[in-house]
């Protein structure tokens, strides 16, 4: 079956036009106040130039700055029951969901896109809050079940940029069960012992860290991302006191050993570009049948012993570190 | 155990049982009394509007008594069900949580690793257990513990009996999250049989991880959801007093999984519920978890693995998609 849809050619000039009116122009940071130029903005992903607060990158931003000439595939994935529960609180859930496509113009919350990265061919799947929080549901489900087939097919890695308030609620227990489902998805993926690099971006919280989001071979964070199983709220009024600064934001994590790397928006590209880089490259180890000319006459321990020091530069934890400042 | 603990939607049959009561003391005082027709007939009554009322529980009903704090807990299961039980403790990184409990032990005869939630029965277990809401802890607790089951070759049965994972700083602190992710995989990739009983409340992520299960069997007025009526109430009513609408909304309960094929057998309770008759409730969970156990039998390490993940990969699914 061919799930490619559609391909995305990068189309800047018309970006620029539509978002060219008056009340548009000119964006205050919610951090620092500062009033920044939208075209400075867009230039910048988002990043105050002033303060560096990171701030929401639309989902397609994200992918054209990624990919090498923003150009990207759009894998398709499978239709999904809609709302097997006829399930309605304040609005009913189909309404919602109309509501969420007429937005975004996708089907859920998720966009798998496949391309190269510095010429490494990637799979790539990105959950967007815009639709419906980024919630996870049996479509998410079925996004991630695709995306992690696809790069077993392709033989790539799969980048995931996470997003998330939570499980989509309004699909019951059958959102609840994309946990061990992802998991499954995450699991294929590492059986063919293709890397498995998780961004956390702001906000993911709830169902989605307990499952997918944190299995990541690499865990990396965008600074200031809130992330979290229960949220921020829950918890404040579980323990009745006010939560500490900056609790469960991505320096906090990192603090807390729960992802490897923070990761400015300006140095992203460049870090999962070497991390896909070193990762793929770990498998041509054991496809080295003849030793190279010059080792020949070396013990068959002190082969070993080069390859295991090469291994760790490769994974230099200090490379990482220096990516994260 | 006394069961004199009425749930809201009982108050009938609590004013029943309170009238045969009565009579039965006027009765000790005076020894010229005959109660035993009057008696009779209340609690004849009172039988057949418990019957009635636990026909047709709603949601919401089904939640309280899900909840009841009579209704069997791990510790009563252990007791009951399982011989030469072990409890082992810690994760080996920092702690032990006492609101996941495990160990080894002899069920119906065989060698098996037991884990579950326990919600504790007074105030002092019940702080002890931390109302059954795990810690990190409590999930790699888990996590080791099957991974022991893999290498003894043991079957692992878990009872499910929580609200949820503990939303708190420690928990996020320490990593609740990838416990829990973790948790869920370990049981994915377990190459032992592996059955679940939800027993009470199967609450979330908290749930899921250790519930992972070749089979899951659910008791009859048990729940398992994505967040608990209250969670969903505030969140998408904004009124956490909406409760019953979003109990029903979720639709969390045991006949409604199996409808929608999360689980596989509903082991039947007393009429009137667990709590009503503890001892017959658990003997069923016995039985039910013996034949389940029993119908893996013969499967390889990878049959297992592939009847779990195969599961899992179909839920949610359009049957005939890739
Ligand atoms: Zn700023």
């Amino acid at each position: 079956m061919n799930w490619l849809t559609k391909i995305v050619r990068p189309k800047i000039s018309t970006l620029w036009k539509k978002r060219d009116t008056a009340e548009n122009l000119w964006h205050k940071c919610a951090q620092c106040g500062e009033m920044i130029f939208h075209r400075d903005l867009e230039a910048a992903q988002k990043v105050c130039p002033s303060c560096q607060h990171h701030m929401r990158l639309p989902a397609r931003d994200r992918l054209q700055s990624l990919f090498d000439g923003g150009s990207y595939d759009e894998v398709e994935y499978p239709d999904v029951q809609i709302d097997p529960l006829n399930f309605k609180d304040e609005k009913k859930y189909t309404d919602r969901l109309k509501a969420a496509r007429n937005k975004t113009g996708d089907k859920d919350a998720f966009i798998i896109a496949a391309g190269t990265l510095d010429a490494q061919s990637i799979v790539v799947a990105l959950q967007n809050f815009e639709f419906m929080g980024g919630s996870l549901g049996m479509a998410a489900g079925e996004a991630i079940v695709r995306a992690a087939d696809e790069a077993v097919t392709r033989k790539t890695p799969l980048i995931l940029f996470a997003a998330s308030g939570g499980a989509r609620m309004q699909e019951g227990i059958l959102s609840l069960m994309q946990l061990p489902r992802t998991t499954v998805a995450v699991q294929r993926l590492k059986d063919a012992g293709l890397p498995y690099l998780v961004v956390l971006t702001d906000p993911t919280t709830g169902g989605v860290t307990a499952s997918y989001a944190m299995l990541g071979d690499i865990q990396i964070a965008e600074p200031g991302a809130l992330v979290g199983f229960a949220g921020p709220r829950v918890i404040e009024q579980t323990i009745r006191e006010k939560l500490p600064d900056g609790f469960q934001r991505a320096e906090y994590l990192k603090d807390h050993g729960m992802v490897d790397m923070v990761v400015h928006r300006h140095e992203l590209r460049a870090t999962l570009s070497r991390l896909v880089r070193l990762l793929m490259e770990k498998g041509m180890a054991a496809q080295i049948t003849a030793p190279v000319s010059e080792p020949a006459q070396l013990p068959v321990t002190q082969v070993q012993t080069t390859l295991a020091v090469a291994a760790n530069e490769d994974t230099d934890p200090r490379a990482e570190k220096d990516a994260a400042e | 155990m006394s069961t004199h603990s009425y749930l809201d939607f009982e108050k009938q049959v609590a004013e029943l049982e309170g009238k045969v009561q009565e009579l039965r003391q006027l009765a000790s005082d005076d020894s010229t009394m005959d109660i035993a027709d009057e008696v009779q007939k209340l609690e004849s009554k009172s039988a057949t509007l418990l019957r009635e009322t636990y026909a047709k529980l709603n949601p919401w009903q089904k939640t309280q008594v899900a909840r009841h704090p009579y209704r069997p807990h791990f510790k009563d299961y252990i007791d009951r069900l399982v011989e030469d039980f072990t409890p082992l403790a810690g994760d080996r990184y920092y702690g032990d949580d006492e609101a996941i409990q495990g160990g080894l032990g002899r069920f119906k005869g065989r060698s098996v690793v037991v884990i579950g939630h326990e919600k504790g029965n007074d105030t002092s277990s019940r702080l002890k257990h931390n109302f059954g809401m795990a810690m990190p802890e409590g999930y790699r607790k888990a996590v080791r513990l099957m991974d022991m089951a893999e290498r003894f070759d043991l079957p692992v049965l878990s009872l499910i009996d929580t609200a949820g994972a503990y939303p708190g700083i420690g928990a996020e602190e320490r990593g609740q999250a990838e416990a829990i992710a973790r948790s869920t995989e370990k049981c994915l990739t377990l190459g032992v049989p592996m059955v679940s009983i939800i027993i009470g409340e199967g609450g979330s992520g908290g749930a899921v991880a250790i519930a992972t299960a070749n089979k899951v069997l659910m008791l009859e007025h048990s729940i398992y959801s994505v967040i608990s009526p209250e969670g969903c109430a505030s969140i998408l009513w904004r009124d956490p007093a909406k409760s019953k609408e979003a109990a029903a909304a979720m639709k969390l309960t045991a006949q409604d999984l199996l409808e929608h094929n999360i689980i596989d057998l509903i082991i039947p309770e007393p009429i009137g519920g667990a709590h009503r008759g503890r001892e017959a409730v658990m003997d069923a969970a016995g039985d039910a978890a013996i034949e389940a156990l029993q119908s893996l039998s013969g499967l390889s390490a990878d049959e297992l693995r592939r009847q779990r993940q195969d599961k899992y990969l179909a839920m949610g699914r359009v049957a005939g998609t890739a």
